[in-house]
């Protein structure tokens, strides 16, 4: 049976067969055109180069006091932003600083997030007994709040920077746990789902094809918008003694041990104070712009 | 005339939703056969156990729905007795099924090549351009124009009617031996109705394979199927060849839902006929025939005595104990 017998195929397209080049990389270009979030990326890209070269943009160490400048204000000859309360170099600071307070603001943020979002994905598709053990279980940690409990776990361990990202990381997994689930509880009664299953699909290929899409856009959002805090959770637990001991900085540290002299030399707070809000906002934006580009309802044609 | 073999066969069929005390049969012992390049519609009100009668098929009920009798024979395998990674093979393999709700029977997130190439891929290993080079080929078959550049496309970029193209693209993709459609163009306007059922009619032709058409629409019945089976309250009712159903009812319930149908050259001043009373509460079923408190004709025998299918020809069968007793209302 040849396709031109068939009164309802239109001739012009019975002749075309060969693939076209695939349309991708549509969500790059979608991103790209949100103002907000392309300037907000490449904000955060300069701080991430920043931090990461910086032996090579600051000269000095950051645990390294000056003893004959202290709060230094800025744009001193020598130190372009200063010093703190000890004479360390400010601009050396952050840049060492923001390594640990962006790891800490990412790396747990991510790691829940994908262990989360497949819970939550796993309890809401199969439901049932599933569904009540790892949701139940997740009920326990939430019903913590969140900071204390962080704190009690990373009371329990060594201090470090890697004690920070697990208690941080436990505290999260319920967050993400209970949006995913919700969202598949969204998905689930969909008719394509029932459609794609009609078409042979197994539970594996259902909730890697048709579940995760519609379910990752809400949980990328919620990370990005998590980040942010988590930088300033991060923050506080250093502030504890429960994460980066000092002299290590972090911008969280920064801002508490320079509150002491907030009145003297006000800068000693306020840049890495800034940075926080500014990173945490960027991350916002970012959130927002990778929601439109992962929704297919705006692309543009 | 030798009977053709059948293609699927369905024997009492029986599928209850909910507990055992508080639940609903709304699949009540069905059995049917599919016939290969036949058209078989299943019609009836809604709720009268349709779809379920589909999805037991392809054993979709979702607990606590059950299927808790029957046997339901494919290529001499009982599905019902089949492993779930058996029943995945049949799913889009053997059957294809084309859903009611074009809108939101296709995933929003997938391009609509990749939702037909998703069950390609599913039944047959083959590299996924060749896949892609066969949705293509697909789209093309069922009517979408511009198929080569619209397979990157997202559902709502397309209308109902092309929606429901790409379903059917998608069900048919694997060369299934039977087609269920379930109220295929009940979403649609009428024009693009037409169209659809034509192109269901004729793929299946070109297939050579059976199809298990399901609507409540008595139009696309008498266009489109050569056999006909009412359901009432999850059982069979009547089944017939399509002229003798629509020209020799048996059952009072096949004569009332005929009796419904208003032609385009009605008298515009008579009332719209409709049967009187509601469709029984299939939890607590009434004893006796089930459309009894809504027979025209009923006796006191109905209300106590559960009639069965009985032929009243080759091809003609009707559930009715007055069938013996009263001469045909022809």
């Amino acid at each position: 049976m040849t396709l031109q017998d068939l009164p309802s195929a239109p001739p012009r397209a019975a002749v075309v067969s060969a693939p076209m080049p695939a349309q991708r990389g549509w969500r790059m270009r979608s991103f790209a055109r949100d103002r907000g979030a392309l300037t907000a990326a490449i904000f955060l890209l300069v701080i991430a180069a920043a931090v990461i070269l910086a032996p090579v943009l600051s000269p000095y160490s950051p645990e390294e006091a000056d003893n004959l400048a202290r709060n230094a204000p800025m744009g001193t000859a020598g130190h372009l932003l200063g010093t703190d309360q000890q004479g360390r170099d400010m601009l050396a600071r952050l840049l060492h600083g923001g390594r640990v307070s962006l790891i800490v603001g990412v790396v747990p943020t991510i790691v829940a997030g994908l262990i989360g979002l497949a819970l939550g994905m796993i309890a809401g598709f199969f439901r049932g007994l599933v569904d009540q053990v790892i949701m139940r279980c997740l009920d326990v940690i939430f019903a913590f709040p969140m900071v204390l409990l962080a704190i009690a776990i990373a009371g329990a361990m060594r201090p470090g920077v890697l004690t920070e990202i697990i208690a941080i990381t436990v505290v999260l997994i319920p967050y993400f746990a209970r949006l995913a689930r919700t969202a598949t509880d969204g998905v689930v009664p969909m008719p394509f789902i029932e459609a794609a299953r009609a078409a042979g699909g197994s539970s594996f290929t259902l909730l890697m094809r048709y579940v995760l899409p519609n379910v990752f856009s809400p949980v990328v959002v919620y990370a990005t918008t998590l980040m942010g805090l988590m930088i300033v959770v991060g923050s506080g637990l250093s502030f504890l003694g429960l994460g980066v001991q000092p002299p290590t900085a972090d911008w969280g540290a920064m801002v508490a041990e320079g509150r002491v002299v907030l009145r003297k030399a006000p800068h000693v707070t306020v840049l890495p104070g800034i940075l926080i809000l500014v990173v945490s906002l960027a991350f916002n934006f970012i959130g927002d712009g990778i929601r439109d580009a992962l929704d297919p309802r705006t692309i543009r044609r | 005339m030798t009977a053709p073999t059948p293609s699927l066969v369905v024997e009492n069929l029986t599928t209850r939703f909910g507990s055992d005390r508080d639940g609903a049969t709304v699949v009540d012992g069905v059995s049917f056969v599919l016939t290969p390049g036949r058209t078989t519609a299943l019609v009836g009100e809604s709720g009268s156990g349709k779809s379920a009668t589909a999805l037991s098929l392809m054993r979709l009920i979702d607990p606590p729905g059950r299927i808790i009798a029957g046997r339901v024979t494919l290529d001499g395998q009982d599905l019902l007795t089949m492993t779930e990674q058996g029943m995945e093979e049949v799913r889009g393999g053997k059957i294809g099924m084309v859903f009611q709700d074009p809108l939101t029977s296709l995933n929003p997130a997938l391009t609509i090549g990749r939702q037909i190439t998703e069950t390609i891929l599913a039944h047959r290993g083959i590299p996924a351009a060749e896949a892609e080079r066969q949705a293509i080929d697909l789209l093309v078959r069922v009517g979408v124009t511009d198929a080569a550049r619209r397979v990157h496309d997202y559902p709502h970029h397309f209308s109902g009617g092309m929606r429901q193209r790409v379903l059917i693209a998608s069900a048919i993709s694997c060369a299934p031996g039977i087609i269920i459609a379930d109220e295929p163009t009940t979403a649609l306007d009428v024009t693009v109705q037409a169209k659809i059922l034509r192109l269901l009619h004729d793929l299946q032709q070109e297939m050579h394979a059976s199809m298990l058409l399901i609507t409540h629409d008595l139009g696309v019945v008498a266009a489109m199927a050569d056999t006909v089976m009412v359901m009432y309250a999850g059982r069979i009712v009547e089944q017939a060849d399509v002229d003798t159903l629509f020209h020799a009812p048996r059952h009072p319930y096949t004569k009332a839902l005929l009796a419904c149908v208003a032609g385009i050259d009605a008298d515009r001043s008579a009332p719209l006929e409709a049967i009187g009373g509601m469709a029984p509460d299939l939890r607590n079923p009434p004893k006796g025939c089930r459309f009894a408190p809504r027979c025209p004709l009923v006796q006191d025998i109905c209300r106590t005595t559960d009639p069965a299918l009985q032929a009243v020809s080759d091809s003609h069968s009707v559930a009715c104990l007055l069938l013996n007793r009263e001469p045909a209302h022809v």
